[in-house]
């Protein structure tokens, strides 16, 4: 029943020129069964892109395909041999000609102005409150806080019964999460250790590769707690499916609450290096990660190194 | 289009000239040392009717995969459960993906429209007796052959994480290269440098034989749409396909002999590599369409009874495609980290290209307005073709938008924007040109009724397919995965059944193909009226083995 309503709706939006714009019964943060529009989004960027998309894109896009359909349709219906046995000879109509050139100029004009807006927000990142460091491998995802002194640590993916028994979807779960402020800016460093990865969340509208050799950056704030999931979108070798990316944003004492579980306490002034120690034990990422990491991971590892003398 | 009458009936050719002229050579010699452009042409639809089985095979492989969440047909002890090695595991399906690509590329669209169609009837509408260097056309031939077994080779042998090479069609370095040492890579390298050499050297041959062979009054702005069209397509592959040589050549240099071109850890970028396979890659795939466009150009035009809307806007709307195929490359590289201003270069470049294509539309359809439509088969793949593609267009204008390609770039909306434009838009217009060439080429009928059961099996097929695959790719699901989370099943499903429809299609298909065989209805020299209007029709079906030893004199039509 839920499927039939669900085509019921997809057509009707299709034809009113709305297909996608959020129904209230689709999930946040994760891919909805039987769905046919993008995901709702959680930051105001991909509020700005569903919007593109829904208002501007769609509507221009299906009045066009159906503009094609109804000439077409016509043209079968009054040119078919019966109902026009005699064919016209002209081939020529300059006026029409200019205007099937001036005017989806104009229709792409107005396009580019709400495309232009969009593409230009997402490079303009405020200044940033978190800055976390995500780095593909194959075939999981290792992220690091920089800023909190977490070192890299691992996110795999859940086997299918640890999600079942977690709760979770399956290929999208992961066994730690990136956990993030709700309302911060948080920049996201995103690096290749071996081959290209893709650092993708649709509820963020984030999609940026992770290249060996190259730190990109990008950034979200999202509006509301919860878990947002995505996946590698650059095929990445046998195991492109299942490195899923699973971000958990909590408010900023949850978030504070996380980090002091994590990270190493704060060293007294005149501590001695060892006390750095016990972010091994709850972190055990660092070390695990395969020795052959490329070039940019290098530089990272050996400030970590450094810090961790200064301790 | 000017081409109308020719002052001469050449369908009695083989008769009028003197003894032995009609005599074909015997077999071996006919086939395997071919300088005959008609020869040649059947060749090639013949080899992209075998490839196009081999790439549909492995798409089936995959549809299957996809019907259902978890791992069904490629298992890790191989193709289910059996077959061991081949296409075994998460492996074998990448390996799957990345051949069909290819396969679907340079051994079935590209050898039936161009080695196919171009070899048959570019010499006709031109009124030339052959193409311009018979050999190397030759040549162009077999080393597509040889290409294709390197290919096929290269699934058997040991790629690093498995047998055969599963980076994607793209061959995106590191994958190609640290993540793939076997080697399968250097096998699917040499193909595509022996398909590249044979696309060179036919787009060479093209290039003199449409320049230099033209039959006297034939001049270029009286040539019929589909030769321009050939015309633009082989410019593009000769300017296109060197850059791709010479990146897959650093490939292959960086897997065997120590450069660091692309090894980010010795100062090269990945990222280079994309740029250098982009140049060629989006030419490409308007190497792919724009054969077609003509195609249909003729079609729209015979079966309408009238003569093309605007032929001149049509022509340079080609020439501006194809131009403008070189300037928009780094679409495809939204998400790799480029410079905002370089994106919104970009971004305008690429929506530019509407222009020209909406020209394209909407003269197919005012050349159908005010006609007398005659709905045969190749007609009704014509304008399925127009408006599928119409709809495979409009979403590329979707995906143009790099700000919304952040959200939709590697997803499924990206595989079904461009499986409208290919597998429903260059494959419509390859049958289009099918049918419509069918007695010419063969000497034989088809059936009619067979035929249009053909297309509404595939029409309805290959929408059920790829429709939903933009839901899915909206969702967020990303390409090349063999399996996906539980949310996107009932979609995929969906298009599994799709291709089931497809299947039984393309089995009319075949069954159409062995009913022409086995009644040999005698064909007719012009089976289409008044409405065919170009040189071909002025010969008989099918031609004599050599044709225009008078060529014919071309004068403008009235229009």
């Amino acid at each position: 029943m839920r499927r039939l309503e669900s085509v019921a709706f997809g057509l009707f939006a299709l034809f009113m020129g709305a297909a996608g714009s959020a129904r209230a019964d689709d999930l946040l943060g994760q891919p909805t069964p039987g769905a046919m529009d993008l995901q709702p989004g959680a930051s105001a960027l991909k509020h700005q892109a569903i919007f593109f998309h829904n208002w501007i894109l769609m509507p221009i896009i299906t009045a066009i395909a159906i503009f094609v359909l109804a000439l077409l349709i016509i043209c079968i219906v009054r040119f078919n041999k019966k109902a026009n046995p005699v064919p016209a000879r002209w081939s020529h109509n300059t006026y029409i000609e200019i205007l099937w050139t001036a005017l989806p100029v104009l229709i792409l004009t107005f396009i580019a102005i709400f495309s232009f807006k969009l593409l230009f927000a997402y490079h303009d990142m405020p200044p940033p409150d978190l800055t976390v460091k995500a780095t593909g491998y194959q075939w999981y995802w290792g992220y690091e806080y920089p800023d909190q002194k977490i070192p890299e640590f691992d996110s795999n993916v859940l086997t299918e019964d640890a999600a079942k028994a977690a709760g979770e979807p399956y290929l999208l779960a992961a066994d730690n999460a990136l956990v993030v402020p709700v309302n911060k800016t948080v920049r996201v460093l995103v690096t290749g250790a071996d081959v290209i990865h893709d650092f993708g969340v649709p509820a963020f509208g984030l999609k940026i590769d992770a290249v060996p050799g190259r730190v990109n950056e990008t950034w979200f704030k999202a509006e509301k707690t919860g878990i947002y999931y995505g996946q590698c979108d650059q095929l990445c070798g046998v195991n492109h499916a299942f490195m899923p990316i699973m971000i958990k944003v909590v408010s900023q004492p949850d978030f504070d609450a996380w980090v002091a579980t994590k990270a190493p306490p704060p060293a007294p002034a005149s501590s001695s290096p060892a006390s750095g120690a016990p972010a091994a034990s709850s972190a055990p990422a660092a070390s695990s990660a395969p020795a052959a990491s490329s070039a940019p991971a290098q530089p990272q590892k050996v400030a970590q190194a450094a810090t961790a003398a200064l301790r | 289009m000017a081409t109308a009458a020719s002052d001469i009936d050449h369908s009695h050719d083989d008769h009028d000239d003197g003894h032995g002229y009609a005599h074909t050579p015997p077999f071996w010699i006919r086939w395997l040392f071919s300088t005959n452009h008609k020869d040649i042409g059947t060749l090639y639809i013949l080899f992209a009717i075998f490839a196009g089985i081999i790439g549909g095979a492995l798409s089936g492989l995959m549809r299957w995969e996809l019907a259902e969440p978890g791992i069904q047909v490629f298992q890790d002890s191989g193709l289910f459960g059996h077959f061991k090695g081949f296409l075994a595991g998460h492996q074998g399906y990448n390996v799957a993906a990345t051949a069909h690509g290819l396969i679907m590329i340079f051994f079935m669209v590209m050898p039936a429209m161009i080695g196919g169609f171009g070899n048959w009837f570019v010499p006709l509408m031109i009124g030339a007796p052959d193409m311009a260097f018979p050999r190397m056309n030759n040549i162009s031939f077999w080393l597509l052959v040889a290409s294709f077994v390197l290919l096929c080779t290269s699934m058997f042998v040991d790629g690093g994480p498995g047998p055969g090479f599963g980076g994607g069609w793209t061959l995106y370095p590191p994958l190609s290269t640290t993540g793939h040492t076997g080697p399968a890579m250097d096998f699917a390298i040499l193909s595509i440098h022996l398909a590249g050499a044979s696309s060179i050297l036919g787009a060479i041959n093209f290039i003199t034989t449409i320049f230099n062979m033209r039959a006297p009054g034939m001049t270029l702005h009286r040539m019929p749409l589909f030769v321009w069209s050939i015309l633009v397509t082989v410019f593009l592959l000769l300017l296109s396909l060197p850059v791709l040589a010479g990146g897959i050549t650093m490939l292959l240099t960086d897997r065997n002999f120590g450069t660091h071109f692309f090894d980010p850890q010795n100062g090269g970028d990945p990222l280079m590599f994309q740029h250098l396979f982009w140049f060629f890659g989006h030419p490409e795939v308007y190497i792919l369409i724009l054969p077609g466009f003509g195609i249909i150009s003729q079609v729209v035009s015979t079966f309408s009874k009238k003569p093309v809307f605007g032929y001149l806007a049509m022509a340079y709307a080609m020439v501006a495609i194809g131009f403008l195929g070189f300037i928009v490359w780094a679409h495809h590289m939204y998400a790799v980290g480029m410079n905002v201003n370089l994106q919104a270069y970009f971004v305008a470049a690429t929506m530019i290209i509407a222009v020209p294509t909406g020209i394209k539309v909407f003269s197919w359809i005012a050349t159908m307005w005010g006609g007398s439509i005659d709905f045969k088969t190749p007609m009704l793949f014509a304008v399925g073709f127009i408006f599928l593609f119409t709809i495979g267009g409009l979403t590329g204008v979707v995906l143009a938008n790099a700000g919304i390609d952040y959200s939709l770039h590697d997803t499924y909306y990206v595989i079904a924007h461009f499986h409208y434009v290919l597998s429903m838009g260059a494959v419509f217009s390859i049958f289009a040109g099918f049918y419509y060439w069918f007695e010419k080429m063969w000497g034989v009928k088809y059936n009619e009724f067979l035929g249009s059961l053909h297309f509404w099996l595939m029409f309805i097929g290959v929408n059920t397919i790829f429709f939903p695959q933009h839901f899915l790719g909206l969702q967020g699901m990303p390409r090349r995965t063999i399996d996906y989370p539980r949310a996107f099943a009932y979609w995929n499903h969906i298009s599994s059944i799709g291709f089931a429809i497809t299947l039984v299609g393309m089995a009319v298909w075949f069954t159409l193909l062995i009913e022409a065989a086995v009644r040999h209805r005698k064909a007719e020299a012009n089976p289409w009226g008044e409405g065919a209007t170009t040189l071909e029709w002025t010969l008989s079906s099918p031609p004599p083995f050599h044709q225009f030893s008078e060529l014919p004199h071309i004068h403008a039509d009235v229009h």
